[in-house]
């Protein structure tokens, strides 16, 4: 069973592991780094609960052989607050317009939101919805995540335009 | 549920990535974005001892164009040839198509080439593809060659490539002149396998009559296909609103749907039809602007 040995950087720090092939980002992330913080519930790319950015893109990381990640730049869930424990913008709407209930979808839709503003900081509520497609939440009813999603790119167009 | 246990190769080169086809034989499978490929390893519906990962193959990146033809690399992102302008410019039938892939998580890695290697009947870049007639390069260690769309896609998840060679390129033609493109599916949620889909392209001459017509259909067959009755129903033509109607029933009056999970043949049909309508009208009211 072929063994690699991997190096890259997780929400700024340079991390290092081993792994075999067939070992998924999602599960170097969660077993071999400790971060939990990153969900698995379908493990074949249909629900998105295990979303994190590679290289500043959102991606699956149940879609990515953790050895596709050599020298690459990851961050996760764990890594979206302030070190003093300040929630991100997209992650104090959630908790403002209700946009969860049990949480177990969540740390994929905020991953997935975050990067959606990125690209498109002022999406109409159409946008917003074909943005959140790639996630299912079985709690919502999605109405609580647009509405978070909204607050949250009202929030960062606003302190853009205070910065 | 995980994937059975393989090694993990990744090569630099083509070369050296055809070398490795080459020696593992049908134990070897290309890897590319892993967006179709990883799900099947990790629902166990099929498995190989190797997976040749070609994504850190430099010579597979990159979007040229010259006079006529549009070429994209096979390990180039799906997200990179969506949001590029060279190819919304060149062959806008990609740039409408490639948004209705999956989810923009999916084509953060899905590559172009691994959609078409894949050649699921149901997807899109392959229906696009064959629609334009697009061509093939393929290298193995025996060589290179090119393989022509209308000989590609020989049924679902397979195509013309050998068990050694790997694909390296496609070359989608450029249409001049007066043109217009429609792209329209149907799927039961956003990002779902659409239950069909037509990708059309038409050419008016300066009376507004079609010169040229390229239909083509996801969803309704083993591969993508091509609709050559609703093609040479408007061939010629200055089609109203009745006669694109009546070239759409003729067209999927050729076709031979499949019942299954997810739609009847007959859902298939009339949605078919409707889509292609929909599809033709957009092309045909672009080029008339143009």
């Amino acid at each position: 069973m072929a063994e690699h040995h991997i190096r890259c950087t997780v929400n700024g720090q340079a991390r290092r592991g081993i792994v075999e092939s067939r070992t998924t980002l999602a599960d170097f992330l969660r077993e071999g780094l400790g971060l939990t913080g990153t969900h698995l519930a379908c493990e074949h790319g249909v629900c998105g609960a295990c979303t994190v950015t590679v290289d500043g893109r959102a991606i699956r990381s149940c879609l990515m052989l953790a050895v596709q990640a050599e020298g690459a730049t990851v961050t996760t869930v764990e890594g979206l607050a302030g070190a003093d424990g300040t929630l991100s913008p997209v992650q104090q709407a959630f908790m403002d317009a209700h946009g969860l209930q049990c949480g177990f979808c969540t740390p994929g839709f905020v991953m997935s939101v975050t990067a959606f503003l990125e690209a498109n900081p002022d999406p109409t509520d159409a946008e917003i919805r074909e943005g959140i497609s790639g996630n299912l939440c079985r709690c919502t009813g999605y109405q609580g995540i647009v509405e978070a999603v909204r607050l949250a790119a009202t929030r960062r167009r606003a302190a853009e335009v205070g910065a | 549920m995980k994937a059975a246990p393989f090694d993990h190769h990744a090569p630099e080169t083509v070369a050296e990535a055809a070398a490795l086809l080459a020696e593992f034989g049908d134990e070897a499978k290309v890897l590319a974005g892993g967006q179709s490929l990883l799900p099947l390893l990790s629902l166990r519906l099929t498995r190989f001892e190797h997976l040749v990962d070609v994504h850190r193959v430099v010579e597979l990146h990159g979007i040229t164009r010259t006079d006529d033809a549009l070429r994209i690399g096979a390990a180039t992102l799906q997200a990179e040839a969506e949001h590029d302008a060279v190819v919304a410019g060149a062959v806008p039938l990609l740039a409408r198509a490639l948004p209705h892939i999956g989810h923009f998580q999916i084509r953060n890695r899905g590559t172009v080439g691994g959609s078409l290697a894949h050649a699921d009947p149901a997807s899109e870049l392959p229906t696009v593809a064959l629609t334009l007639g697009a061509t093939f390069e393929a290298a193995s260690v025996r060589g290179t060659r090119e393989i022509a769309a209308d000989d590609f896609f020989t049924g679902t998840w397979s195509t013309a490539l050998a068990e050694d060679e790997i694909l390296v390129g496609t070359r989608f033609p450029v249409w001049a002149g007066r043109t217009g493109y429609g792209f329209a599916e149907v799927a039961r949620r956003h990002g779902d396998f659409a239950l069909a889909g037509v990708a059309a392209a038409v050419a008016l001459d300066a009376d507004d009559r079609i010169t040229r017509v390229a239909v083509g259909m996801l969803g309704v067959g083993a591969t993508p296909v091509r609709v050559g009755a609703a093609e040479a129903a408007l061939v010629g033509t200055v089609p109203d609103g009745a006669a694109l109607a009546e070239a759409a029933r003729a067209g999927m009056a050729a076709l031979d749907p499949a019942d299954d999970l997810h739609a009847t043949a007959a859902y298939r049909r009339r949605v078919g039809a409707h889509l292609m309508e929909t599809a033709l009208g957009a092309a045909i009211e672009e080029a008339r602007r143009g």
